[in-house]
């Protein structure tokens, strides 16, 4: 037990040193690390709770989504029986499938093998279930187009993807640096963006959908006609809210075509400008060439009729075609400021959420308190390991400072390991790591007690050192290994900082049980052969 | 160099004499723990029950609470909760959740801020929506009852049921404890307070591994001793490690607790708590009930086959 061979002796100066060279670089100056090459700059993000800065856990709203989902079936359903020239009697939802029922003397059959051809495989061409998305059935007359629940979650799984890049490219917008978006369990997208201030134009930026439409206004009824009565079966009726500050004061409706122009889909740019002739703020924007000759044809077609601009299903602004718009851009005014013209020119370049996004958590730090936590932890930290050293080494003496040297040599590959892994550091981190300390010791306890215990029994010297470690080993196994457990435990089950505890305090453990029997013996064995000691000192 | 002894050499201080004052201390502060939690009840945190947290620091001078009561009041969120927090100047604002799910929350909040803005810096805010809350106490639940499962089979492999049974019982002592401390301090039960009943569930197993080892080596050698002597000599064998240990882990812990700030004082106060608790049950409630489990008496594998055969015994001990 107390021979090192070679090789073995410089496996762990090699470790001790690999993990010094990892951990270096959080403690150095910037100017330094720029300096090493890539591989080195391995270093510790400080958590949101020590350098500030807004976490937000979003919400994928699946209803909306499932919503849309049947609505667009409901469409294919229409288009496919309309270009097969079936007659509908009718045709609504029920629960997740489209229900339609012909009229009579329609060909039944037909219509079953075209409805047929709707469900897609889930994964497209490559797909591994053989699920569909849709299942089709016939009772009667009556024709069931249910989605299936594997189509649903396909469908909800791709909106938070598809969500995830879009609130991507507006956080890429505001030019923040680092932030972490991360999909969580089926609906949620994680946001953490350090060193934002303002959580609320955050959650200005990321609550809207920013679906942008040019629909046509029906001049067939009048909104006041449209009211109390239906309006006409291809309209609907949407309001433009008039605001004073941030209260709506009025708001007022348009009868509006269902059929879209043209979408945000196929804007290629949008900029805030200030028109001076109005003397407003505006957003200019630019079609690509398909939605530019779809804006130019609908234009010409209705010259001198309104057509409107609504957003998120309220309308912006409905302006009268004056000209035929067929340079491919134009501008959409409606009573922004400076900063309302600025955010939505920046949600129409990132374009639209597939659906709306919740904020269900948010946990915001002041850049103040942040540093705060940072001060207060590390002065906590020290003193505490302070404390630690100190009463090791009035308990061991000598072997206190062997065990005082592992303790610090295993911070350090603490600190070099959670480098390696680019772990993020928080304040219930630090105090894992001090914890960390304050247990480390526990496995040289054990060794140091056994030592004596063998020194007692009248054993020699080397006999009773040796015997120490050999039999201390079991138990150090036994009594970390435990703890061990509810470290992974509350790793898997943890958020944020939980999970940052609990990664501190697990390696804690694992670097622990490397520096208390490996290094420290690694000491005791040097020490034994310069000195060869008459008695144990302690 | 004379070097620090909190405890003696050889001590042989009979514990075992002690288990019914030490059950029944336990079992008072279990009883006292169900009666607090059924009439005080614990001071669930915004993590388990919903609801807002807003940390203000006043922008100038002290921060005065009875006018900030009445001027959240336009806010229209319930009953607010204020507290000076770590300084005269600091203020901690809480309120419950609010109608309308969650964009009801995002509404108060901002309702909140805009009271306050002009005098007040926002340092932190946390707000927990109705469908995390609700998902972060299942999750907590399911963790310490996962830990205990898990840390049970270990300890049933290694050793034999009776340890594994022990080990089990001391635990759930513990966290009944560190129960009774969140209900008698209401001091505010969340997520962190989660991660310190796991940190001590550790710690205490820990501890009481450590003491199992040398009672199981003490079968092992002394095959004669009466159980609770065996005991005894066990526990006084490992009294001194089980203390410095202790020790070095509470000084860590003032540390954090005195220098740390306000925002983990509560996490490390229930932890300093914890470390005396563990301590405590693996010494005077792990150890003890092997006794009533009926080691050695009834049917203790290890012991038996030691008695009927030296050879199978050794090799078992190996493995």
């Amino acid at each position: 037990m107390l021979s090192f061979t070679r090789w073995k002796a410089t496996l762990i100066l090699v470790a001790v040193f690999a993990t010094m060279m990892l951990a270096a670089p959080n403690i150095m100056p910037q100017s330094w690390v720029d300096k090493l090459p890539r591989a080195m700059r391995t270093h510790m993000t400080l958590g949101l709770d020590l350098q500030g800065g807004v976490h937000l856990m979003l919400q994928v709203d699946s209803d909306e989504v499932r919503r849309s989902m049947l609505e667009n079936l409901r469409d294919d359903v229409r288009r496919v029986l309309r270009d097969n020239r079936l007659q509908v009697q009718n045709l609504g939802f029920q629960g997740n499938s489209v229900v339609v029922r012909l009229r009579e003397g329609q060909n039944a059959d037909l219509a079953l093998t075209e409805l047929r051809k709707i469900p897609q495989l889930i994964g497209g061409a490559f797909s591994t279930s053989g699920q569909y998305d849709f299942d089709v059935s016939r009772q009667g007359d009556s024709f069931v187009v249910a989605a299936t629940e594997a189509g649903i979650r396909d469908k909800v799984s791709r909106a938070v993807t598809q969500s995830i890049e879009v609130v991507r490219r507006r956080i890429d917008q505001l030019g923040t640096t680092e932030p972490v978006i991360q999909r969580q369990g089926i609906d949620r997208i994680l946001l953490q963006v350090p060193g934002e201030r303002d959580p609320q134009r955050l959650k200005t930026i990321i609550g809207q959908t920013a679906k942008l439409e040019f629909r046509m206004v029906d001049q067939s009824v009048t909104a006041e006609q449209a009211l109390s009565g239906r309006p006409p079966a291809d309209s609907v009726i949407l309001y433009e809210e008039v605001k004073e500050g941030n209260r709506v004061v009025q708001q007022v409706p348009y009868v509006i075509q269902r059929r879209v122009i043209v979408s945000g889909e196929e804007l290629v740019d949008a900029q805030a400008a200030f028109n001076a002739q109005q003397a407003e703020w505006v957003v200019n924007f630019r079609f690509n060439s398909s939605g530019g000759r779809k804006f130019a044809q609908a234009t010409t077609e209705n010259v001198n009729r309104p057509f409107a601009i609504i957003l998120d299903n309220k309308v912006v602004s409905a302006p009268v075609i004056r000209e035929p718009i067929l340079g491919g851009s134009g501008q959409i005014s409606g009573r922004f400021t400076a900063e309302s013209s600025a955010n939505l020119a920046l949600l129409l370049r990132a374009g639209a959420l597939p659906a709306p996004l919740t904020v269900v958590e948010e946990r915001t730090v002041g850049a103040s308190l942040g540093q705060d936590s940072i001060t207060s932890g590390t002065r906590a930290a020290i003193i505490g390991s302070i404390f630690v050293l100190i009463y090791i080494f009035a308990t061991y003496g000598l072997f206190g400072l062997f065990a005082n040297i592992a303790v610090i040599v295993n911070v350090v590959m603490m600190f070099g390991l959670l480098s390696l892994i680019g772990a993020t550091l928080t304040l219930p981190g630090i105090a894992g790591i001090v914890l960390t300390v304050g247990m480390a010791v526990d496995s040289n306890v054990l060794i140091f007690e056994r030592i004596r215990e063998e020194v007692r029994s009248g054993r020699s010297v080397i006999a009773s050192i040796d015997g120490g470690f050999t039999k201390a080993m079991g138990t150090i196994m036994d009594a970390n290994i435990t703890q061990l457990i509810t470290c992974v435990i509350l790793f898997y089950l943890g958020t944020g900082p939980v999970k940052g505890f609990a990664l501190t305090l697990g390696l804690g453990i694992i670097t622990t049980m490397f520096t208390a029997i490996t290094f420290t013996r690694y000491l005791v064995v040097i020490w034994l052969r310069l000195f060869k000691p008459a008695r144990v000192p302690m | 160099m004379r070097l620090l002894r909190l405890i003696p050499d050889d001590t042989s201080f009979p514990f075992m004499k002690f288990r019914p004052f030490a059950f029944g201390l336990s079992a008072l502060i279990s009883m006292a723990t169900i009666v607090g939690f059924l009439t005080i009840g614990l001071n669930i945190g915004i993590d388990f029950k919903g609801g807002t947290l807003v940390e203000l620091q006043a922008k100038q001078g002290h921060a005065n609470i009875g006018e900030l009561r009445t001027r959240l009041q336009g806010a229209n969120v319930g009953d607010v909760q204020l507290q000076e927090f770590g300084g005269p100047n600091l203020v901690m604002v809480r309120y419950g959740e609010q109608p309308g799910g969650e964009p009801g929350q995002q509404a108060a909040l901002r309702r909140v801020r805009a009271l306050i803005d002009a005098d007040y810096e926002v340092r932190r805010t946390e707000v927990v929506g109705p469908t995390v809350s609700s998902e972060l106490v299942q999750m907590s639940v399911i963790g310490v009852i996962l830990s205990i499962l898990a840390v049970l089979i270990y300890l049933w492999f290694r050793f034999e049921w009776q340890f594994a049974v022990a080990a089990m019982i001391a635990t759930l002592h513990d966290v009944t404890a560190i129960m009774a401390f969140y209900i008698f301090t209401q001091a505010d039960f969340d997520i962190t307070s989660i991660a310190s009943v796991l940190t001590i569930i550790g710690y205490s197993l820990n501890d009481t591994v450590v003491v199992f080892d040398r009672i199981r080596e003490m079968m092992r050698k002394h095959k004669k001793l009466p159980v609770a002597e065996l005991l005894d000599v066990a526990i006084n064998s490992t009294l001194s490690r089980t203390t410095i240990t202790a020790t070095t882990t509470f000084l860590a812990l003032l540390g954090l607790f005195f220098f740390g700030g306000e925002v983990i004082q509560g996490f490390t106060a229930s932890m300093l708590v914890g470390v005396i608790v563990g301590t405590y049950s693996s010494i005077f409630m792990a150890a003890p009930i092997l006794i009533y489990l009926g080691l050695r008496q009834g049917g203790f594998g290890t012991a038996r086959a030691e008695a009927e055969d030296g050879e199978g015994a050794t090799a078992k001990a190996k493995a």
